[in-house]
């Protein structure tokens, strides 16, 4: 019966170690941003936005660069249109909706090394 | 029949030729601007008719193209991106001297196409010969292949893209023939330029429509493709050349 009761006490002495690292990790990697300017739902549920929004961002983008439809729904500057920061316009930066979470899941992003990150300012003078 | 009674028939004879005259019109407007939902077509085939003879010696295409596509150089004229250029020709034995727009000639068969190795370079069905930059590996072979020196590559990061025209280092690119205006139903940034600044030197339009005014250009004067030779079948054609 003692070496049973050593037996736990060990355990959960060998746990609060674990249990502590586990803190801390929460601790130094900050948790991703999610500010949304514009309210609104989302052209997806949210779980299904998070776990999906790659896919249909891969499938778009081969249906309007082939096909050349350029439907609204599930494009990147429709994205980029609810999603940029109000301060920076940009889904990029320290606390950009896109950035902020993809530097959490250490996930590398590529979209906006060629498309702009920037929302579309509507321009106030006629076009030139 | 009366004279009276045949100028009311004349009249209204008119004025029914008036009425059509307004929603035809209208419907070449709605034929040119396809619906986002609806994918480019191989019953068009998008195309430009350049009269060198009208080209005055200005840059305005050229701008306007750049402006568009938000195309910015770093000052460096041996790497710089150049979507499209001024070509300078002049006979050596007359000294007759002509200026030409150059760019992309969407080819029907275009040399591009055939040497990309990751198919990133390709041809849409509406016959815009564009490189998908997603596939695109910066090989550069269809650089080399391009018998016009049409494409160009992004040698350095680029910023402030235009949300329409994405552009990025390591990837090879050229005139889309403003793919982005077109599917909206307007017309390339460097046939507009022409027609304001310029010498109104380019028409822009479907080389199948029998109806459109390229086609009419086409069909009541002599016009060349440059490198006809090679049998590309290229969508911009010159007249005056």
């Amino acid at each position: 019966m003692a070496r049973i009761a050593a037996a736990i006490l060990a355990a959960s002495l060998a746990a609060a170690p674990l249990a502590d690292a586990g803190e801390k990790r929460a601790g130094r990697v900050a948790l991703p941003v999610v500010k949304i300017t514009k309210g609104g739902d989302c052209v997806a549920p949210t779980d299904e936005m998070r776990r999906n929004h790659m896919e249909m961002l891969l499938h778009q983008r081969d249906r309007t660069m082939r096909q050349g439809l350029r439907e609204k729904r599930f494009s990147l500057k429709n994205c980029v249109e609810c999603h940029a920061s109000r301060d920076t316009g940009s889904v990029l930066g320290k606390e950009g909706f896109c950035s902020s979470c993809h530097a959490y899941a250490s996930v590398k992003i590529d979209c906006f090394e060629c498309h702009t990150p920037m929302r579309q300012v509507p321009t106030a003078g006629a076009p030139r | 029949m009366k004279p009276e009674r045949r100028r009311f028939l004349g009249w209204t004879a008119a004025a029914a030729a008036a009425a059509t005259l307004g929603p035809g019109l209208r419907l070449v407007e709605l034929a040119l601007a396809r619906s986002p939902e609806e994918a480019a077509s191989t019953l068009q085939r998008w195309g430009l008719l350049i009269d060198t003879a009208s080209c005055s010696d200005c840059d305005a295409c050229v701008t306007a193209c750049h402006e568009e596509n938000g195309v910015r150089g770093h000052n460096r004229p041996l790497t710089d991106a150049q979507w499209i250029r001024k070509v300078s020709l002049r006979d050596r034995r007359t000294g007759f001297a002509q200026t030409l727009p150059l760019m992309c000639q969407h080819c029907e068969h275009p040399p591009c196409v055939d040497v990309c190795p990751t198919g990133a370079s390709f041809r849409r069905a509406d016959g815009i010969v564009l490189v998908d930059k997603h596939t695109c590996i910066g090989c550069r072979y269809c650089v080399m292949a391009c018998p016009f020196g049409a494409r160009s590559f992004v040698h350095e990061p680029v910023s402030g893209q235009k949300p329409d025209v994405p552009r990025g280092k390591g990837t090879v690119e050229s005139c889309t023939l403003c793919v982005h205006r077109v599917d909206r139903g307007e017309t390339p940034a460097c046939v507009e330029a022409c027609n304001r600044d310029g010498g109104a030197a380019m028409v822009f339009g479907d080389l199948n429509d029998a109806a459109g005014e390229l086609h009419r250009r086409l069909r009541t004067a002599p016009s060349t493709q440059l490198r006809a030779d090679l049998a590309l079948n290229t969508g911009v054609r010159y007249q005056g050349l």
